[in-house]
């Protein structure tokens, strides 16, 4: 089977498609702090000025405000870098939105390494904290299909959902819209106990485009892999991703754009204990360490989070080596640093 | 109203050795003035018997508002935020005096199971919010405020606020969005007590000049003596087209003088020993009750 290269780039999807979808929805108001067009609503701030409303780098406030707007009936959509939705307001989150478990969307841009803004931009352990958090959902988007779909499925919700929102030039891998709670099947090898698959992939946000990469060379090699992608992270209770464990017979793999600890890796370790399911677990992410400001591309080698980390621990999970380089690999996708989609640098 | 607040509020301690006193004697009069003059409010059923608690607020179990104790909202009625949830025990004691919840409700007082918490959350009677984590009140009641502006209601929302609140820099953040969305239907009143955790306001950090920061953001101030009940009212009910901040000036030993002798900290009174207690029986004997009689 030889590398896929034709996937498809959709520039800012977010842009009109919340635009078309907020049009019969009079309840959903917008709240931003200073990072409109950075979070792709300027354009629905022009389209709704009587609904959009401008809070300022005020991130408590902003929070407080939102409360008291769902308790009131609407649903805020706020919109920001997702770490300045959980880290610097992370009281406000709890007490104000989470604990009276209201209906409020925060929309959190630049999830993990997809920013090059450096530490201070990276949200790299926002699944950890908000997995602690009751009453809180938390959904990721990995392509734009899910962008545009996510929208249906918090709005569903009844009460907070926290989004990994994915922006600009953002591939669309799945024809499909994401569903609540249930992963994505993209890869099956042996269903079953007796029929077992050799590993069992689990990926989150960007890090299934990176599997997509590296799992049909794989497969070309002779490994039986079956490959879920996830979208909803808390709850974390669908039969999918429980029976796909259970076929595991060398390992599972997961990767995510995250601290190893406390997102999907936690999450998968959590499930396996609690089902005794005894395979050794590989957790591909960041490793107990902060990133700092480099491209994607960059970054998501510096820190084995790309195609061939995936082919390294399947390797070792495998006890052998398949001679897979990056040749075999499908290429990498290589968004212009300074393209038309991306409105800011930031 | 005030008088009974107090005399509540010092049985209430005298019976379980200790409380938050000191709120009482600095806010009786304010949270008299809101109750008995200036909330615009749907009459309850009488007094209402507070509900013990089923659970927490989750995906199957619907929020719980101790805001029914404010009677049935409705678009030009007012409502009220307390934003410092430890002076629960003087908000209890308001709604009881102004016949909204039942008195044998302070015998449920920080009693395992009962919604009639030390620290009021949002299931405790006269509480629609969570804020026992102090200053987030006031954003809330701006997004209230703003729904309530969007769905063209004209009732007020008061909040009600401690000094020490504005130490967090959150209450700043809503102050500038309240003057830059010109909400003005709400409508603050602040117990400026000037006392804190850890003693004096002026000892721990010091938050003055109030009225001249507060206008200086966009907000309208008036300064008043926080046991005069008439010039809270007026105040309270004035129009201004801004944000609206009354500053209580109060005094946390006003009605118990005894108090004094426990300066400079005052937050929260627990008796030294069985001789102090008596103290404050006598004076409850003597006086709060001598003089009612």
């Amino acid at each position: 089977m030889s590398a896929k290269t034709d996937v498809e780039i959709v520039s800012r999807p977010h842009v009109e498609n919340f635009i078309r979808w907020s049009a019969d929805k009079p309840e959903v108001v917008v709240l931003s702090a200073d990072l409109t067009n950075s979070c792709e609503v300027g354009k629905w701030r022009d389209t709704y000025p009587e609904r959009f409303f401008s809070m300022g780098m005020a991130e408590q406030n902003m929070l407080g405000f939102a409360a008291g707007l769902a308790r009131e009936g609407f649903e805020p959509w706020l919109h920001t870098f997702a770490v300045f939705l959980y880290r610097r307001p992370l009281d406000q989150l709890q007490m104000s939105i989470a604990y009276p478990n209201l209906k409020v969307r925060l929309v959190g841009f630049l999830p993990g390494i997809t920013t090059p803004g450096g530490v201070t931009h990276q949200a790299i352990d926002d699944v950890a904290v908000m997995r602690t958090i009751p009453n809180m959902t938390i959904l990721e988007t990995g392509d734009a299909t899910e962008v545009e779909s996510v929208l249906d499925v918090a709005h569903a919700i009844d009460g907070p959902v926290y989004i990994r929102m994915l922006r600009g030039e953002v591939p669309r891998l799945f024809p499909e819209p994401m569903r609540f709670n249930t992963a994505r099947v993209l890869s099956v090898a042996g269903s079953s106990i007796e029929d077992p698959a050799d590993l069992v992939v689990l990926t989150s946000g960007i890090e299934t485009e990176e599997a997509l990469r590296a799992i049909p060379a794989l497969q070309d090699a002779g490994a039986r892999v079956t490959h879920l992608h996830v979208s909803t992270l808390k709850p974390f209770t669908d039969p999918t991703v429980l029976t796909a464990l259970r076929s595991a017979r060398s390992g599972v793999i997961t990767m995510e754009n995250h601290l190893i600890t406390g997102g999907l890796g936690s999450a998968v370790a959590e499930v396996m204990a609690e089902n005794g399911i005894a395979a050794p677990l590989h957790r591909i992410g960041l490793p107990d360490t902060y990133a700092h400001g480099a491209s994607q591309a960059y970054l998501l080698r510096e820190y084995d989070l790309d195609a061939m980390s995936l082919v390294r621990t399947a390797e070792q999970a495998l006890g052998r080596t398949f001679g897979i380089d990056a040749a075999d690999l499908a290429p990498v996708r290589v968004a212009a640093t300074h393209s038309s989609a991306k409105v800011e640098a930031l | 109203m005030a008088a009974g607040i107090r005399r509540r509020v010092l049985a209430h301690v005298l019976a379980n050795n200790g409380g938050y006193l000191s709120q009482a004697c600095s806010s009786a009069e304010l949270l008299a003035a809101l109750y008995a003059s200036v909330l615009k409010l749907a009459p309850t059923d009488g007094p209402l018997h507070p509900p013990a608690i089923e659970a927490v607020p989750g995906p199957d179990a619907p929020r719980v508002s101790g805001g029914v104790f404010h009677g049935e909202p409705g678009p030009d009625l007012d409502r009220l935020i307390v934003s410092p949830a430890h002076y629960a025990l003087v908000v209890y004691a308001a709604l009881i005096e102004a016949g909204r919840l039942d008195e044998a409700a302070l015998d449920q007082f920080n009693k395992d199971g009962s919604t009639v918490e030390m620290i009021g959350a949002e299931h405790s009677p006269g509480f629609e919010t969570t804020t026992g984590s102090l200053a987030q009140a006031l954003s809330t009641a701006g997004g209230i405020a703003l729904g309530r502006r969007l769905k063209k209601e004209t009732g007020r929302t008061f909040v009600f606020m401690s000094d020490g609140e504005f130490q967090e820099g959150q209450t700043w953040e809503a102050i500038q969005a309240l003057a830059f969305y010109r909400l003005d239907t709400v409508r603050v009143v602040v117990d400026v007590n000037r006392a804190q955790c850890d003693g004096p306001m002026d000892s721990v950090m010091t938050i003055e000049p109030l009225a001249t920061k507060l206008k200086a953001f966009g907000a309208s101030v008036d300064s008043v003596d926080g046991h005069d009940i008439a010039a809270l009212t007026s105040s309270l009910e004035r129009p201004t087209g801004k944000p609206h901040f009354v500053l209580a000036y109060t005094d946390p030993a006003r009605g118990v003088p005894l108090l004094n002798d426990r300066r400079p900290v005052l937050h929260y009174l627990r008796f030294t020993g069985p001789e102090e207690r008596a103290e404050y029986q006598k004076f409850y004997d003597d006086v709060l009750i001598g003089a009612t009689s």
